[in-house]
């Protein structure tokens, strides 16, 4: 099914609700507001028409300072809920913002089958490493080491590679941006936003008041492009695995020169190939079972359980 | 006698304080406002090794209760916290934990449901495990969360049913007060040793292996959830029984309800948690005028007063509930029908009226409260009428 869209381009800002981001000063997510607000104009949707879906947490809050229908929804229930709306208008496109706590903690059990069902959405999630709202947890993307209010000697867990568990989850479209980079974040989600299919997009989004080692100043000069400077094909899957697996390589401090990014994370796509979405299934199996008249056929189906 | 020392301290670092004493086993825990920071003094405790607990940070609180019943369920101490949405979120294994009868202790500080979403107090959240056969306290302040968290662990563990103590978000939470603490070795005197043995059927006893939680058919079930229902009305005592040993140790005696210039009273409110302290000013203010109206403040929630409430109630002419929580039934409050209830039992039914306030963190002041008792006397009287049981109090139309 195609989106609905607007037959003339509207400027991005036209995306934004009259709300002002209740964001601290100097947050990555800023970034993101503008990507998306970018890509809604190029792709022409229509903010009648156009559903923007999040959970808790301090990125949670972005469908506020939106222009859309915003769905601010339990912690970690973004993806089933933009699920709904996918089933019940399959022509709106939906977006899921949210943040690394929310997706991959509380709410980690709808990622796999989200991406593995092929729904036609957009996730972007808005990793600074650790749960801000709640002022500085550890989350399941933090440092070993990080030092939260409930690990105040540091983090004794491994972080996720989100990558790596995206793509083995089915996930169609993978990739990975930083908000400190306006340009690549605003073509990355574009990219997603027109992949048909469940596209995801980790934001690296630093967070100033509470993280003060996934900064900007870390990410400055320190992300390496997997597309333009490593000539990833992003539709090998199995080239896909193998760099998703590095993800977290610049962490290790022993890793810092090791293949393939020498201590750079890794930002770009890793993975994009075409499926067909779950929505269009759905649609085919309508068509299948329905009378030309859009009327199930009775007298068939009953037909079955006549002695 | 016990050494006691008065320290300035929010409701949460007193909380804080009385885990740190008791010394748990295990604390399972998920940030949610406003009660992270309580986890958060507590994290500092065991990273310190100041106690011996294990905590674990969870991904979630159903993930949260999920730890808490296994821990008990192997015969270990145990302890998390929530609030609001989250507590929502842990409903499914609330109902689990106390089938399974099993001792844990759950703080709530109290905070409204979404949506919409609101980080701010009001008790909708606890009125969800009302029904969950869980042993239920309300805290007025910090000196009575501190008293309550020390007595709920031996409430529990003697009764085999969780609890919960409530607390008021950010007004109990997050503001500071005298309390009044106890030295170290008299609460873990009064709490007990831990051990693998205080449940009858440890999950890790290998010499008596037990299956936890197993399928009972429409032959049995009932039989188990009688027995539950039986032993819940033991509960009364066991409460009782333990809010005399603390009068001993903290020279404070505590009741089921808390009743405030009751005595000639004619006209009663009741409230819980942290709004009584502004209704007993408005009696105070309503008496300085020569009225006979007091208070009663509901401190066992779960099971219900019944019998105290009744007895209190049984001079009175009219009752005020005030409900910090909607229930949306065309009836009232939660509380409202539980205090119904109560009245039913008394051979004197005082006139009742239901008044929701305090929603989501909305500031309750004395005339809110001098608008409630005004109300009910003129209803009372035949002076004004109704058409429903309950009205909102604080409320923009």
């Amino acid at each position: 099914m195609e989106f609905v869209k607007l037959e003339t381009k509207l400027p991005p800002k036209e995306y934004r609700s009259d709300l002002e981001p209740t964001w601290c000063p100097g947050c990555g997510d800023f970034g993101v507001v503008t990507a998306l607000t970018k890509a809604f104009s190029e792709e022409q949707f229509d903010p009648t028409a156009l559903s923007v879906v999040s959970g808790i947490g301090c990125s949670s809050r972005l469908p506020l300072w939106m222009n859309a229908f915003g769905l601010h929804t339990a912690h970690g229930r973004a993806l089933p809920a933009a699920v709904g709306i996918r089933l019940a208008k399959p022509e709106i496109p939906t977006f899921v913002t949210a943040g690394d706590g929310d997706i991959f903690s509380i709410g980690m059990e709808h990622f796999p089958h989200a991406a593995r069902k092929n729904f036609n959405i957009t996730l972007v999630v808005m990793d600074n490493r650790m749960y801000a709202l709640t002022k500085n947890q550890t989350s399941p993307t933090s440092r070993r080491g990080y030092k939260g209010s409930l690990n105040p000697y540091g983090n004794i867990e491994e972080p996720m590679n989100v990558i790596t568990f995206a793509i083995a989850s089915g996930a169609t479209f993978v990739a990975q941006s930083y908000s400190g980079n306006p340009k690549h974040l605003a073509e990355t989600i574009k990219a997603a936003s027109e992949h048909k299919g469940f596209s995801f997009v980790n934001v690296l989004s630093p967070c100033p008041t509470f993280n003060k080692i996934d900064t900007f100043k870390y990410y400055k000069g320190r992300t390496i492009d997997i597309n333009k400077e490593l000539g990833h094909d992003p539709s090998d899957m199995k080239k896909a695995l193998e760099l998703a697996s590095h993800a977290l390589d610049a962490d290790n401090p022993e890793l810092q020169d090791a293949e393939p990014f020498k201590g750079k994370v890794p930002i770009g796509i890793f993975l994009k190939v075409e499926k067909e979405t779950f929505e269009d299934k759905v649609a085919k199996l309508k068509e299948q079972f329905m009378a030309p008249n859009g009327e199930p056929n009775w007298d068939e189906i009953l037909e079955k359980y006549r002695p | 006698m016990a050494q006691k020392k008065v320290i300035a301290l929010t409701g949460n670092q007193a909380a804080a304080e009385a885990m740190r004493q008791i010394n748990f086993d295990i604390a399972a825990v998920y940030p949610i406002s406003p009660q992270t920071e309580l986890m958060g003094f507590f994290a500092e405790y065991v990273a310190n090794g100041e106690v011996d607990t294990e905590m674990i940070a969870v991904d979630g609180e159903h993930s949260a209760m999920a730890a808490c019943i296994g821990a008990a369920a192997a015969g270990a101490r145990v302890i998390t916290a929530s609030a609001g949405p989250g507590i929502a979120y842990m409903v499914e294994n609330l109902y689990v934990a106390s089938g399974m009868r099993l001792p844990i202790v759950l703080l709530d500080v109290n905070r409204a449901l979404s949506a919409p979403l609101s980080i701010h107090c009001d008790h909708a959240d606890s009125m969800l495990t009302r029904d969950s056969s869980w042993i239920s306290l309300f805290s007025e302040n910090a000196q009575e969360a501190y008293h309550n968290i020390i007595m709920a662990t031996k409430i529990s563990e003697k009764a085999l049913f969780p609890i919960i103590v409530n607390y008021d978000g950010y007004i109990v939470s997050h503001s500071i007060e005298d309390v009044e603490i106890l030295d170290d070795e008299t609460v873990r005197n009064f709490v007990g040793p831990s051990d693998i043995h205080r449940i009858p059927y440890p999950l890790l006893d290998i010499k008596k292996p037990v299956t936890y939680g197993a399928t009972a058919q429409p032959d049995y079930y009932t039989e188990c959830k009688y027995q539950q229902h039986v032993d819940f009305l033991k509960v009364y005592d066991i409460v009782r029984e333990v809010f005399d040993e603390f009068a001993e140790i903290a020279d404070v005696k505590y009741d089921f309800i808390e009743e405030y210039k009751t005595d000639d009273a004619e006209y009663i409110g009741i409230s819980m948690g942290s709004s009584f302290g502004t209704l007993k000013d408005v009696v105070d203010i309503l008496r300085e005028q020569g009225k006979k109206v007091g208070a009663i403040k509901i401190r066992l929630f779960r099971p219900f007063p019944v019998k105290e409430v009744a007895e209190a109630l049984s001079k009175a002419k009219g009752v005020a509930v005030l409900d910090r929580a909607d229930s949306f039934d065309g009836i009232g409050g939660p509380l409202f029908k539980d205090i119904s209830t109560a009245v039913m039992m008394s051979q004197n039914r005082p006139f009742i009226h239901n008044f929701i306030y305090g929603l989501g963190g909305r500031e309750v002041k004395e005339e809110d409260f001098l608008k409630a008792f005004d109300r009910l006397e003129r209803l009372e009287k035949g002076i004004e009428t109704r058409d429903r049981f309950v009205e909102y109090l604080q409320v923009r139309e």
